[in-house]
């Protein structure tokens, strides 16, 4: 009898679809995955379901509503495996930034009648409500590092994803450093890399889609951009309350510079 | 909770509902609600059940250059719809104008988005309906080189906005006054190569689409889209429509409204005073058919294509044209490229009021911001195309299921269905969110 094929399901929260769309942009490898994982539950590419449990889940955004506070709990009962992927996931993303707000002024500038939405004060991330097995990173994520992490559990190993900073995909790439050459404020050093260094690539600073690296030495970047760069405080408020505004390092860095 | 589609019946005899709670092949979150009472539909719904993300809210206070960078994350599908319309309203607030390869660097960023995008919802999401599939993998079973070819086609797509972006989902090269790094000659014409190949492959893949069985249904629209004097519109245009609108893109909020209702995350546009009307392909294509570059005029009379179309079932085969436009377009504008001497012209913000006005592939996007002399935004306001159609969706949808009342529950919640996908709807968008719930009380 042929072996049973792994069941997959994408789930979404707030968030923008980008990071389960990166799964329908791997163009030469869907019919492949699709052959080799049974495509369970994934409604933004069909509409044909199979009943769980799951082997793995992928869950897309972050956590906003009454009713998704209590959504990932069944989810996380219906799956053996649960990723999460995407900077809304991991971190809680760019709607994190109702976190330093009061949320109910932001329901009256958007809508006319607030008392029609049902909203929590804090976008937070997966990993605040249920346990994660693994968080994959990126606004959005890099579609070669999902198909990573999908093979990953598929075989039972460990997902080859790198922890270190951004420099590191810059040296590889023989980039000569935005930030020493010509000044430009960039967040690669205290990034966890996994983009490919897009950015410095384009003659642009890091915009730290990705989040923190492990550990990062966020006080002495900020240091190097206030006082080598001329970068003021209120900008480095804005560069930390970005797509990963939640993350705790860039949170703590954030409301430093907010008391300075 | 898990299920998609939930049945109930009623004990009250005679009546029964018809629940489809999460809508399948689109972008984010909604359903349909339709209530029917003696073979007649009563009520018609789409809801929006995408939480609210309040992007107008936290652009407030950030600086001017952040736009296209955070508006990108409203939608994965269409991110360089929201840095185009964001940094023309930039540039407009600060009064100055990209022309020359720069503008036609961003058209042809544009372009990019547009096969990506249209290839996606004609192959991926939309034609399985047609065929009676539940998606485009199931479908590829019995039609594997037209799956084949599309995906092919939408990877030129994401190529090519990875090419002048950075990559295909929110790309990074896009900012107020031009780019970051403009691409060599020698890049772009390398390019060229795979969209010769495109063309073909997207002038196949409409004509393939156009021999699918398109529902009879027409509705009197009114069509609404930018419009260019010598080209189709992408970035820049007035606002005009088949029924007599023709407006600067500066006097949007004396024409259109938004309007808050309750079972919905997204607000409803309107015309002032008048009612609801047709943003996308059909209208672009309505409103611009002559504007059309050669071969997609070409493909278009070959598939009998007629301006003014009114069935919105046949904006699949819109799409495809469009696509093939997109393709030769960016061929176009690669043969006249020359590579500019700065990537971007120098801006200096003033204190103002900036439109933006772009066609996204679903149909207009407007962005509205007021910013202070340092370039801080003072006050932002985003109309996506989704929820400028919703209302017209929602007509549709109520006319659509009075037409077809004699189809069973199944084949009508099907159709019902594939006429909300005519407008390829961005629920991420339109909240800044869709479910199917038909509710019958004559137990048929």
């Amino acid at each position: 009898m042929a072996k049973k094929k792994p069941k997959l399901a994408v789930w979404k929260f707030a968030s923008c679809d980008g990071c389960q769309l990166s799964l329908l942009d791997c163009e030469d490898e869907l019919l492949a995955i699709a052959g080799a994982i049974d495509i369970a539950y994934f409604p933004e590419a069909t509409k044909a379901e199979v009943k769980g449990p799951y082997d793995i889940s992928l869950v897309e955004g972050s956590i906003t509503t009454p009713h998704d506070a209590e959504r990932i709990h069944h989810i996380r009962r219906a799956s053996s495996v649960l990723i999460t992927i995407g900077a809304c996931a991991t971190a809680g993303g760019i709607q994190a930034l109702r976190n330093y707000k009061n949320v109910h002024e932001f329901t009256s500038i958007v809508y006319a009648h607030p008392e029609y939405i049902h909203t929590l004060s804090k976008s937070t991330p997966i990993d605040d409500h249920v346990f994660v097995d693994f968080e994959l990173r990126g606004c959005p994520i890099n579609k070669y590092q999902l198909i990573e992490v999908i093979s990953a559990f598929l075989f039972g190993r460990k997902p080859n994803i790198p922890n270190y900073s951004l420099c590191m995909e810059c040296k590889r790439k023989g980039l000569p450093c935005v930030m020493v050459a010509h000044g430009t404020p960039c967040m690669g050093p205290i990034t966890q890399a996994g983009c490919g260094a897009i950015c410095p690539s384009y003659n642009r600073g890091c915009y730290s889609c990705f989040g923190p690296k492990e550990a990062p030495n966020t006080i002495s970047l900020s240091e190097w951009w206030y006082e080598e760069l001329g970068v003021m405080r209120e900008d480095l408020v804005r560069a930390f309350r970005t797509f990963n505004a939640y993350a705790e390092p860039y949170r703590k860095e954030s409301e430093a510079h907010e008391r300075k | 909770m898990l299920n998609r589609i939930e049945r109930k019946v009623r004990p009250m005899k005679g009546s029964k509902i018809l629940k489809v709670n999460y809508l399948a092949r689109v972008e984010g979150e909604g359903s349909l609600y339709l209530r029917i009472k003696n073979g007649q539909v009563v009520d018609a719904k789409l809801k929006i059940f995408e939480p609210p993300r309040f992007f107008e809210a936290f652009l407030r206070g950030r600086r001017y250059s952040e736009a296209p960078d955070i508006t990108a994350r409203i939608c994965g599908i269409c991110p360089i719809a929201y840095q185009m319309s964001s940094v023309h309203a930039m540039e407009d607030a600060f009064g100055v104008k990209v022309g020359g390869q720069l503008r036609a660097l961003r058209r042809l960023l544009y372009c990019g988005e547009w096969i990506e995008s249209h290839v996606l919802h004609v192959a991926m999401l939309h034609a399985p309906d047609f065929l009676g599939y539940d998606d485009a993998i199931r479908m590829a079973q019995d039609y594997p080189d037209q799956v084949q070819m599309a995906l092919r086609l939408k990877k030129i797509g994401n190529e090519l906005v990875t090419l002048l972006g950075g990559r295909e989902i929110h790309p990074i090269n896009v900012k107020v006054g031009g780019f970051y790094k403009t691409p060599s000659k020698a890049q772009l014409m390398e390019f060229r190569k795979s969209l010769e190949w495109g063309l073909q492959a997207a002038s196949d893949l409409t004509k393939w689409v156009a021999t699918l069985d398109i529902p009879k249904f027409e509705q009197d629209y009114e069509f609404v889209a930018l419009s260019h004097p010598e080209e189709y519109p992408l970035n820049e245009g007035r606002l005009v429509s088949n029924k007599g609108l023709d407006i600067d893109i500066s006097q949007y909020d004396e024409y259109f409204e938004e309007e808050h209702v309750e079972h919905s995350n997204a607000l409803h546009s309107v015309l002032r005073g008048q009612d609801s009307y047709h943003v996308g392909p059909l209208a672009r294509i309505n409103l611009n058919f002559e504007k059309l570059t050669p071969q997609a005029l070409k493909v278009a009379r070959e598939v009998q294509f007629k301006p003014v179309c009114r069935n919105p079932f046949m904006s699949i085969v819109a799409r495809g044209i469009e696509t093939v436009f997109a393709v030769e377009e960016a061929i176009r504008i690669i043969d006249q490229y020359e590579e500019p001497e700065r990537p971007a012209i120098e801006i200096k913000p003033k204190a103002g009021v900036g439109y933006g006005c772009t066609e996204a592939p679903r149909g207009i996007l407007y962005h509205r911001y007021r910013v202070d002399d340092k370039g801080i935004i003072q006050s932002a306001k985003i109309v996506p195309p989704t929820a400028q159609n919703q209302k017209t969706i929602e007509k549709d949808l109520w006319h659509f299921a009075s037409e077809y009342i004699q189809l069973d529950e199944k084949e009508l919640t099907w159709k019902c269905e594939q006429a909300i996908r005519n407008y390829d709807p961005c629920i991420s968008c339109a909240t800044h969110f869709l479910r199917v719930h038909i509710e019958r009380e004559d137990g048929q």
